[in-house]
């Protein structure tokens, strides 16, 4: 038995580096990829949840008309019925959360209605547009138009 | 041909093995990342629609966008273009004066083709900026949304260059890459994206593939659709209707 370990002693010793070799490679491994790594690909399915973290700033739809619904079904007779309410109101989300915490402020109608319907050769030509200039001079455009519903 | 106790034997723990393996798969395709949540990611397959026919280059999208997702200022996630197609179809002028954030000056020339197209990430397949990436921080989601892990990007800007859309971009403060994510923390709660939920003509819409009853499969059959960059074999998931050839 001691002649077997003398004479294959050169094949022993690397044997043994090796091994020790490969085990710091799988433990250096299992320390440095991270947990559940590859469960979904080849990335970190914890990252997915970092980016479902944010807090929303828009309310969406849903909420808004959750308490205003009366402006909601004045909105929905007009030709603004598709149009979001935070389309023009801004974000409303720390609003929705609590009403108290933010009260929103109405939207600057001298250069809100413009943004959308200023005469201009590139939007498609059904569209409702107006050179603000000429159509109405100067007066802002809800002393005659009533946002919700613009029709005259 | 007779069937041996053996053979018989071999091919049930093949079938069975198989079985598991297959249910395992299921499982980790199907189970939502968080605890309590009622999203299962394997049920949904993002992408959207984009009519260019409503879009009004009113820059909604790109407020909305900013304010949703705090973009430091000078950098898009989403961003309008507006073509001026003259006789030479070959050089169109494009415009986007600071992605349109604060819309457009009115175009007046009428004698030239002229529109709007608003951009985005096109939440590819086969995302170039994914194949690029050299550590594993961006990535397609299993509900296809292209992706980037913050706590593992290096910064490297190779994803930036990958990208024939132009839809990324080095965050200043944060130093990684920084993307549309397609508003991943509100579609994942039922919401639509902030740019979907502003857009005031219905221009763009977020759409689910993998819902049955969503709009987008009408879309798609009744309308004439284009990708961009058809040639890039990036499979994207923004369906532009009625695209001129122009836009690039």
């Amino acid at each position: 038995m001691s002649r077997f370990f003398r004479d294959s002693g050169h094949l022993i010793r690397p044997a043994v580096v090796l091994l020790a070799v490969l085990v710091i490679f799988l433990l250096v491994r299992s320390a440095v990829i991270p947990k559940a790594f590859g469960q979904y690909g080849h990335y970190r399915p914890a990252a997915l949840n970092l980016n479902r973290q944010k807090p929303t700033v828009f309310a969406g739809q849903a909420a808004c008309v959750g308490c205003h619904d009366d402006q909601a079904k004045a909105r929905a007779a007009g030709k603004h019925a598709h149009v979001a309410c935070e389309a023009c109101h801004g974000p409303q989300g720390t609003h929705a959360d609590d009403p108290t915490a933010l009260k929103p402020t109405l939207p600057d109608v001298a250069t809100l209605c413009a943004r959308c319907h200023e005469k201009d050769a590139a939007k498609p030509q059904a569209f409702p547009q107006v050179v603000t200039a000429e159509h109405s001079g100067g007066v802002v455009c809800n002393t005659c138009h009533q946002p919700h519903n613009p029709h005259l | 041909m007779e069937t041996t106790r053996r053979e018989f034997f071999t091919q049930c723990s093949k079938l069975l093995i198989l079985t598991a393996t297959a249910a395992k798969a299921l499982e980790n395709t199907g189970t939502p990342p968080g605890p309590d949540d009622t999203y299962h990611m394997a049920e949904h397959w993002w992408g959207m629609i984009i009519d260019v026919d409503q879009c009004i280059g009113c820059g909604n999208c790109v407020r909305a966008c900013s304010k949703e997702n705090n973009v430091p200022q000078g950098y898009f996630r989403t961003w309008v273009e507006r073509y001026q197609v003259t006789e030479d179809r070959e050089h169109p002028l494009v415009e986007s004066p600071n992605g349109a954030i604060n819309g457009f000056p009115p175009a007046t020339r009428e004698d030239v083709k002229s529109f709007y197209v608003p951009k985005l990430c096109n939440h590819c397949v086969d995302s170039p900026c994914v194949q690029v990436c050299p550590v594993g921080a961006t990535f397609v989601s299993p509900d296809g949304v292209v992706l980037v892990d913050p706590n593992y990007c290096l910064g490297c800007r190779y994803c930036v260059q990958a990208c024939p859309y132009g839809c990324r971009y080095f965050h200043p403060e944060k130093e990684i890459v920084d993307k549309c994510t397609l508003c991943y923390h509100r579609i994942t709660k039922g919401l639509t994206t902030a740019c979907c939920e502003s857009c005031p003509t219905g221009a763009r819409q977020l759409v689910d593939l993998k819902n049955p009853k969503d709009p987008v499969h009408e879309f798609l059959r009744n309308n004439k659709v284009q990708v961009l960059k058809p040639q890039m074999a990036t499979e994207a998931k923004v369906y532009y209707k009625n695209l001129d050839g122009a836009v690039r």
